[in-house]
């Protein structure tokens, strides 16, 4: 049965790579336990002669020519909303300290 | 106000110049805002509504849509306004393109005019999730209108413009059509592009349509349908298409779903389904009662798979690429978490963190793997019935509209709002609400379900249906 500690939401966040406030980590270690208690009703449920569903319609292998098309796009407007850029790249922060 | 005329007639009057396209924007602008109070629209897109108007007018578009306005729930990309999803973490995003399904319907003379409210990235029933306001429910001002296009469905009740996009993931179209009381219709997943959409759930995703009647949404679809090269999923349309819909309710099959009649369904609620299936049962429908034993298993294996596409999908909100981006990070790892955490509302990051939860290692086979394959059951048991069956009916959700507040401290009351909707999307079939009378003054919305690819019969059934109720 699924009970989330402060230590799991803190991890999942982490994962998730979200920073929380005191308060959320709190009200998230209750919520999420109650909703994974919730989704834990499928653990009885047998279905060991089937296959999981990974796309309802049944397409499968859909191919298109490799081949450049021009959309008319300029890089500067395709830029246009990342929030640093330098030379037509996007700027981020230093990875190493 | 008065109400809006059928589609196809606006775009033919403006074809022939009996109606002028810079008129009609203007009435719609001008119902935006003499219903400000209802919250529904997030931003106008006045300026190029009326540039294009013009050109409609120049004669320039004499399309199956000349002139007609509609509004687009505001996680559809538009040229003219921002698309923030109702997230404060879209703040500012200008398209740099559009929406293939806005391309299609503007390539026919449609007219957009307004950017619609919605719980943020569609995370919800209610709008109340939505990072700026809460949208009014056109009945009854102290409800919500439902969710997560509570705008587009309001806007479309409240007569802003004749019809309205909405996306229904687990439910986000047919939900607030039924707590507004308009048509609200879920195709078969694929069948429309969404291409230039924010996307939630992408194995689940759709484009809805808002519209008065059956026959407005049923042109909007059949502009709208189609396999795109821009999303891979699309499928063919129908080689009948959408539209000249005839056929009545003589000898159809109609299967009512008999886990969504139980305990869980208000009484209201039941006697309005109750005798909207008497109506098609009068007018020549052969009923039976349909178990789908797996359906009331629905909502739990959509709580699981949303959520993790949902945690994958909302992985490029990372403050780099676009959108809200925390200025006083040390290093790009800080970046991240702190753009994320200010950017998100309380709904994406409480999904987020499922998703995470059910997709991390050691628990992906109990969860996720698990949920994939319940899935399966549940679409074998929807095969099963459409061998007996036509169509399948029910309610569309188990209440009429509720309190606003009402659920907001306890995220899982919320999602049980889901319960009669999620099931459609989880076996991508086709759905649609209609009106079919009202519980206590609110509106109560009969559901009519098909098979894959069935969109067409669905149509011709619910218009038949419409008729038979009106």
């Amino acid at each position: 049965m699924a009970n989330l500690t402060r230590d799991d939401v803190l991890h999942l966040a982490q994962l998730a790579r979200i920073s929380l406030s005191d308060d959320e980590v709190n009200e998230f270690s209750e919520e999420l336990s109650a909703i994974l208690q919730y989704v834990e009703q499928l653990s009885s449920v047998d279905v060991s002669d089937l296959e999981p569903t990974n796309q309802v319609t049944g397409l499968t292998n859909v191919m298109r020519d490799d081949e450049v098309k021009d959309y008319g796009y300029v890089p500067e407007v395709l830029l246009g909303n990342v929030p640093a850029v330098a030379d037509n790249q996007l700027k981020v922060r230093r990875m190493i300290a | 106000m008065a109400a809006w005329e059928p589609v196809a007639e606006i775009a033919a009057k403006v074809r022939s110049g009996d109606l002028k396209a810079v008129d009609l924007v203007e009435r719609s602008l001008r119902a935006i805002a003499e219903k400000e109070e209802y919250k529904a629209i997030i931003a106008v897109t006045a300026d190029r509504a009326r540039e294009r108007a013009k050109q409609v007018d120049e004669g320039q578009n004499k399309g199956r849509l000349a002139g007609v306005p509609f509004i687009a729930k505001d996680n559809f990309l538009v040229f003219g306004a921002e698309a923030t999803a109702a997230s404060n973490i879209l703040k500012g995003f200008n398209p740099p393109y559009q929406s293939s399904v806005i391309e299609k319907l503007e390539a026919e003379g449609a007219i957009c005019v307004a950017k619609a409210n919605l719980d943020a990235f569609a995370h919800g029933a209610s709008t109340e999730n939505s990072d700026f306001f809460t949208t009014l429910n056109p009945h009854d001002k102290t409800r919500v209108p439902g969710g997560s296009s509570g705008g587009s469905a309001a806007s479309v009740a409240l007569e802003m413009a004749p019809f309205a996009l909405g996306t229904d993931t687990g439910g986000s179209t047919r939900q607030p059509a039924s707590f507004s009381g308009v048509v609200g219709y879920k195709p078969t997943y694929g069948l429309m592009s969404r291409s230039g959409i924010v996307a939630m759930g992408s194995s689940l995703d759709v484009v809805g349509t808002f519209a008065r009647d059956v026959k407005d949404a049923s042109l909007i679809i059949d502009v709208m349908a189609g396999r795109d090269p821009l999303d891979a999923t699309t499928i063919e349309r129908e080689e009948k298409g959408y539209i000249d819909l005839s056929g009545d309710l003589k000898g159809k099959k109609v299967g009512i779903i008999k886990e969504y009649m139980g305990d869980g369904l208000a009484e209201d609620v039941r006697g309005q389904i109750e005798a909207a299936v008497a109506k098609m049962k009068q007018a020549g429908a052969d009923v039976v009662e349909v178990s789908l034993p797996s359906v009331p298993l629905a909502l739990a294996v959509y709580y699981i798979l949303c959520p993790a596409e949902v945690s994958s999908n909302l992985s490029r909100y990372d403050g780099q690429r676009y959108g809200y981006s925390y200025t006083d990070a040390k290093d790009l790892s800080e970046s991240y978490t702190k753009s994320r955490e200010f950017g998100f509302g309380k709904e994406a990051k409480r999904r987020i963190m499922i998703g995470t939860y059910v997709l991390s290692s050691g628990y992906y086979d109990a969860y996720y793997k698990k949920a994939q394959t319940v899935r399966t059951k549940l679409i074998h048991e929807f095969d099963e019935a459409f061998k007996q069956v036509d169509f399948l009916v029910g309610p569309v959700a188990p209440t009429t509209a509720f309190k606003i507040g009402e659920n907001a401290n306890n995220p899982l009351a919320m999602y049980l709002a889901d319960v009669m909707t999620v099931a459609v999307n989880l076996a991508g079939v086709p759905g649609i609400s209609i009106p079919c009378g009202t519980a206590n003054g609110l509106p109560v919305g009969l559901q009519i379900i098909a098979p894959q690819r069935a969109d067409r019969a669905l149509l011709e059934i619910a218009m038949a249906t419409e008729g038979v109720l009106a």
